[in-house]
């Protein structure tokens, strides 16, 4: 236990704080959208150049190339997050497809895609949920059959968020239709722009359309875009998953809410009284500061584990469930902070959040459930790091 | 940087595991909890052989001069087997108030005596957080008088006890004075609180102050904290061995998601609640601006999950958790009395709050 930084992370401390005070104009006009434009390119092209964006993706694949090293990755979202200033992109397919990419595919895929994708050059989105496949995802039934030196892909998926922008699609499907339900997927690259693939946007309880519907009629693609074997998708997918989760639940984001709270607070006043006066909204605040506080100590744990290759497994797998509902909590309590104002989800001149924390609320509901449900969660933290068997199956119908 | 325990940590952990493991059964625990005080000779004996009673003792006084991290790793061990054994007061906060208050022939006299097992000190210094009518101490002429209740291992006539009077720390040595000890009859039978009645008793100045009296108190509820990771992680260990064991409708309990379930949560409350209690340990001798922060929330917060813990740990054995045959109730009981020392949450809470700047009284 060494919490104190040496010199040489006192020093790259200062380098990060001192970046960011030369390069504040810069970074004000990158405001970190799903699909950037010049500014945020250019932005995120000096953030790579300088280590503070692909920090540990190779220089081959156009990334900066250091080792990793936790406690310098910490220092930079603390100090980006200090100073409002966006750290370097995080979609899917830089947290998610670039690392199972770097694992598990070919010499030719990397070169094609990893230096695209960190720089915000290619844009990709996940087609993994089918309406009939969401917990059960093994069971997913769009089809790929084979056809001389493509695939021809049929079905449709759900859920996938960014796929009108998206450049590209990471993909599963079924390519081996008489395998078992796990032996039977390809994880395939498709361009969006294929003929017979058609977007439509998803429209959710928040009243906007986060995610989309993709349907594929005969769309035709080069079998060189499976990455792994053929079969082998699910292994691949996940591989990617494990990444999804590490994403989804970072407890960054529940310390930047708490501080956001903690504004609010200072900042709104009911019948003249501030609302941090009033002991019985501070007794929750305190309860929701004691969880944000674990959880970015837990994942100080799980980072010196990883980085020393200890045996962290529990701290890892409770990220996903935990972070997400902490951050559900923290959006819930800022609703009843402002009250009936709290409500106002539209152009008001009572608007005093802009209807930030409703959305929010609704939204982080669909982050508990998407990429694997709380209830999935609690299926493999209880098996895989409490060592409690499966749920068996039952019997089938007509099998009796 | 660096999150994890050491080597050495591990080792030390491990050692006295196994210690409590062959020391500590149930059974111990149920002949404790007949007899008229729960203090056991054995297990204490145990310590004394190990060197951890001078484990936060300077080292040029006899002890071993660690921190708060190693004291809060083995109380997670004596909360894991709710050994009947004396530590927060006589091993953790005696050699934090001695050590740190400016009177260092005091500290000369009994820290050697507190480290090699030769003397035992109780803590009395209920009042200082919560004083009730009834209750407390009052200084006339260096002469301390009066009431104290919650009294933390003093059920074995100690040699020396602290307490509080109006902002300083005083040394009471037992030997000469008229001092009545009594045991209060809390749910936990495996530790014993005290009441302690002081008849006009030689009081002898700490000198630390009241920053003295919160450091202490900080490194009492840290302890403690630890005692409920120990207390609430045994529990949720029992839980899982036993529902898969149980068997209902031809299947271990432990295969229907309703069980599996509880116990995730369980685990996803309970893992972060490792981490805050390393920090808030570390951070009592490393990080003096977050010491105070973090040693209330680790104490409000693991009061909170073990609480939780308790209840659903003991739900998943059945009927079985609510009789005495497993014992699973000195657990439930032990974080019962823990989450209301030295303050329940809403009181701990509160100064958390007010630490920040959030509260204006």
């Amino acid at each position: 236990m060494d919490l104190k930084p040496s010199p040489e992370y006192i020093e790259f401390r200062k380098e990060v704080k001192s970046f960011l005070k030369d390069n504040i104009d810069m970074a004000g006009k990158a405001r970190n959208p799903a699909r950037p434009n010049k500014n945020e390119l250019d932005w995120q092209d000096k953030l790579i150049k300088n280590g503070y964006a692909a920090r540990t993706i190779p220089k081959d694949y156009g990334g900066y190339g250091a080792e990793p090293d936790v406690l310098k990755s910490r220092i930079i979202a603390e100090e980006f997050t200090n100073a409002q200033i966006p750290l370097g992109m995080a979609n899917q397919g830089i947290s998610m497809f670039v690392p199972t990419l770097l694992e598990l595919g070919t010499e030719d895929q990397k070169q094609s895609w990893i230096e695209k994708t960190i720089k915000g050059e290619v844009i990709w989105c996940q087609g993994y949920s089918e309406p009939g496949s969401g917990s059960d995802l093994a069971s997913l039934q769009t089809k790929a059959v084979d056809d001389g030196d493509d695939f021809i892909i049929n079905g449709q998926k759900i859920w996938t968020s960014s796929a009108q922008f998206s450049d590209m699609m990471f993909c599963l499907v079924r390519t081996e239709p008489d395998a078992p339900k796990h032996k039977g997927i390809s994880y395939i690259l498709i361009d969006m722009k294929t003929p017979g693939i058609d977007v439509r946007p998803l429209m959710t309880m928040t009243g906007h359309a986060e995610f989309n519907e993709v349907f594929f009629t005969d769309v035709r693609v080069p079998k060189s875009n499976i990455v792994g074997k053929r079969g082998e998708g699910w292994f691949v997918a996940n591989a990617t998953l494990t990444h999804e989760r590490g994403m989804l639940g970072d407890p960054n984001q529940a310390s930047t809410r708490l501080k956001e709270i903690i504004d609010l607070m200072e900042s709104e006043t009911i019948n003249g009284d501030k609302l941090i006066d009033n002991p019985v909204h501070l007794d929750r605040l305190m309860r929701l500061q004691a969880r944000v506080m674990s959880m970015s100590f837990n994942s100080l744990r799980s980072l010196t584990a990883s980085h020393k290759g200890l045996d962290a497994k529990m701290a890892k797998l409770i990220v996903k469930l935990n972070g997400c509902q902490l951050n559900h909590d923290l959006a819930g309590f800022a609703i009843d902070l402002l009250g009936e104002l709290g409500t106002i989800y539209g152009k008001s001149n009572h608007d005093h959040d802009s209807g930030r924390w409703q959305w929010r609320y609704m939204f982080d509901l669909g982050l508990i459930i998407g990429g694997g449900t709380a209830q999935i969660q609690k299926n493999i933290i209880s098996e895989i790091g409490l060592g409690m068997p499966r749920e068996p199956k039952p019997m089938q119908e007509g099998k009796k | 940087m660096e999150f994890a325990l050491s080597e050495e940590q591990e080792l030390l952990v491990d050692s006295v595991s196994k210690m409590l493991a062959s020391a500590c059964s149930v059974d111990e625990l149920r002949s404790q909890a007949s007899g008229e005080i729960a203090f056991s000779d054995k297990i204490n004996n145990e310590f004394i052989g190990m060197g951890l009673n001078g484990l936060l003792v300077p080292e040029d006084l006899g002890g071993s001069g660690l921190g708060i991290l190693e004291a809060s790793l083995i109380s997670e061990q004596i909360g894991k087997f709710a050994a009947p054994a004396i530590w927060v007061g006589n091993s953790v906060m005696t050699p934090m108030c001695l050590s740190n208050g400016d009177n260092k022939e005091l500290a000369e006299k009994w820290l050697p005596k507190i480290a090699d097992g030769s003397s035992t000190s109780g803590i009395a210094i209920n009042e200082f957080i919560s004083k009730r009518e009834d209750n407390g101490l009052s200084l006339d002429d260096g002469k301390i008088s009066g009431i104290s209740i919650f009294a933390i291992d003093a059920e074995k006539n100690p040699d020396i006890i602290i307490t509080a009077v109006e902002d300083e720390l005083y040394l009471i040595e037992t030997a000469n004075e008229k001092i009545e000890i009594s045991n209060l009859p809390t749910i936990d039978t495996t530790r014993v609180m005290s009441e302690i009645v002081f008849h006009s008793c030689t009081a002898h100045k700490i000198n630390g102050g009241k920053e003295l009296i919160k450091k202490i108190i900080d490194s009492g509820r840290v302890v403690l904290s630890a005692d409920l990771l120990g207390a609430s992680q045994n529990m949720l260990d029992k839980a899982i061995e036993y529902s898969l064991e149980r068997k209902q409708f031809n299947r271990i309990i432990g295969s229907f998601q309703a069980v599996k379930h509880m116990c995730a949560e369980m685990a996803a409350d309970l893992e972060p609640c490792r981490s805050l209690v390393w920090y808030a340990s570390y951070a009592q001798n490393d990080i003096p601006e977050e010491s105070h922060l973090t040693a209330c929330h680790a104490k409000a917060h693991l009061s909170e999950v073990a609480h939780d813990i308790a209840r659903t740990a003991t739900q998943v054995h059945g009927g079985m958790g609510f009789t005495d045959l497993l014992g699973l109730h000195y657990w439930f009981k032990r974080i019962g009395l823990t989450r209301q020392i030295f303050g329940g949450p809403e009181i701990v809470r509160k100064e958390a709050a007010a630490s920040q700047g959030f509260l204006n009284n």
